[in-house]
């Protein structure tokens, strides 16, 4: 099991999917205004990840290749719904408050990635621990997101005030911009930065260079 | 001779008849799990609706000034539901409220009636031939009434519940029971600063026309409710469902009864 654990610790934040691969993006804007949400959708792509990477890697050598994704994405979608259904049956507000967005955990590419990278070509330990790795990955960038634009832009975290707000009497004038989508893309690029600046190793080459002659031209001002 | 299942798997994975084969079972198996989860948790699912909308008339009659006071002095704990016949305008009493199912019959050809292209401001197509209402009566006046309606909004059927005041032209209160609209834009809809600007507003003017409308910016007459920025598409389809609802292939021979004839 040892020799397994880099599986689960390194998409932690060395190869954090969120930051490093910049994957499943779009549902990190939508559902970090509070943490609740954040909590509920981690915990609902972690369960998917593991599930769909277990049942991916168990028929692993039996998955034809010409329809090796159609097969992945079926498994991922069904379990996606059912996962949505649950939470409709047993936790309705939130579900309510993550509309369309459990749903679209089908077209995450973080879950299609590790299917495609890892489950189809390991056994299954492997595969789930790396499906749970990515998993807490992703749940970690959210719940940082969520955290942050909760506690600036409400005053709360988990619903519970934190810093009572002017306009019940306290100090505390809540950032309208936190709610607003725009901030978790800042939030998230500070992030990446941060980790960028630590971990040297994530920084990737320049896909082009401007030609000498422009940069002293001065061409940007 | 080994059996005829180990065959199949033992064959090359790029074989046809094993490519159909798994592409067969695994649709198989996820349908299965999917009916199975659908069909189990159905009920529940259906409970936590049904809660809901409880829960948001509940709330709704306690944002109404007085209401729990006089229902207290009525002597009833909610309100009362009927079912009315849209086109005659009369209360159907044969139709029994606690069965009705209002959002199913729209769907349901022998229990609903096709709008006029014309006549369709909602953009619902069809509309169920009767409608339950809710009201608060007291020695045989009216109080409140509800009624509930729904349209066409940017990207959903939004439904809401619409309490009018005895005047049967003041909105007492509007809440949102069901929308599915772009979530931090056309969704904020549900939130109460939104609701909060419908009492008091007239749904007619002085000639009796249907007036009300939900606008781009600020309201400038009891006629107007502002509008959501980025939501300009959701603000039209509830303008639109309330004049569909209001209007003659809605609630209106209803309502001109009942303002003729009272309860």
């Amino acid at each position: 099991m040892a020799r397994w654990a880099h599986h689960l610790t390194t998409p932690l934040v060395k190869e954090n999917p969120v930051t490093l691969q910049i994957l499943g993006i779009c549902s990190a804007l939508a559902v970090t205004t509070s943490l609740t949400t954040a909590a509920m959708m981690s915990v609902a792509l972690t369960a998917v990840l593991c599930m769909s990477s277990a049942i991916i890697s168990l028929i692993r050598h039996h998955i034809p290749t010409s329809i090796r994704l159609i097969i992945q994405i079926t498994i991922i979608a069904s379990l996606v719904i059912v996962i949505d259904e649950l939470m409709q049956a047993f936790a309705f507000e939130i579900s309510q408050q993550l509309s369309v967005f459990v749903g679209l955990i089908v077209t995450n590419c973080l879950v299609l990635g590790r299917a495609e990278a890892f489950a189809m070509r390991n056994p299954v330990g492997p595969s789930v621990l790396d499906g749970l790795g990515n998993g807490l990955g992703y749940s970690l960038i959210l719940m940082l997101v969520g955290g942050i634009r909760e506690l600036l832009g409400a005053g709360t975290l988990f619903g519970q005030t934190v810093f009572v707000t002017v306009a019940d009497g306290g100090w505390f004038e809540p950032l309208g911009l936190m709610q607003l989508a725009p901030a978790a893309f800042f939030i998230i690029g500070l992030l990446i930065w941060v980790i960028r600046t630590r971990w040297t190793a994530q920084i990737e080459a320049p896909k082009f260079k401007l030609h000498p002659s422009l940069k002293s031209a001065g061409g940007r001002s | 001779m080994p059996n005829p299942v180990s065959a199949l798997f033992a064959r090359p994975n790029d074989d046809t008849t094993k490519t159909v084969t798994i592409a067969a079972l695994v649709a198989f198996v996820c349908a299965i799990l999917v009916s199975t989860a659908s069909v189990l948790l159905g009920p529940i699912q259906q409970a936590q609706i049904d809660a809901e909308q409880a829960a948001r008339m509940e709330s709704m009659l306690d944002t109404l000034p007085g209401m729990r006071q006089v229902m207290e002095e009525a002597g009833v704990t909610a309100l009362e539901t009927r079912i009315v016949d849209l086109q005659t305008g009369q209360f159907a009493p044969d139709i029994d409220p606690a069965t009705y199912d209002f959002v199913a019959a729209a769907t349901d050809p022998e229990l609903s009636v096709a709008i006029p292209t014309d006549d369709d401001l909602a953009s619902i197509r069809r509309r169920p031939l009767y409608a339950p209402v809710h009201l608060l009566e007291r020695d045989g006046d009216l109080l409140l009434i509800v009624l509930p309606v729904y349209g066409s909004g940017y990207a959903s059927t939004i439904r809401a519940m619409l309490a009018l005041e005895p005047d049967l032209s003041t909105v007492a209160a509007l809440t949102i029971t069901e929308q599915a609209e772009t979530p931090g834009l056309g969704a904020r809809i549900t939130e109460p600063d939104w609701q909060s600007l419908w009492p008091g507003k007239e749904l007619l003017n002085e000639e009796g026309d249907i007036v009300i409308e939900v606008v781009r910016g600020q309201a400038q007459s009891v006629h107007e409710v502002d509008g959501l920025s980025g939501a300009t598409r959701t603000g039209d389809g509830v303008t639109f469902a309330l004049h569909f609802w209001m209007g003659p292939n809605g609630f209106g021979p209803f309502l001109d009864r009942l303002a003729e004839e009272g309860l």
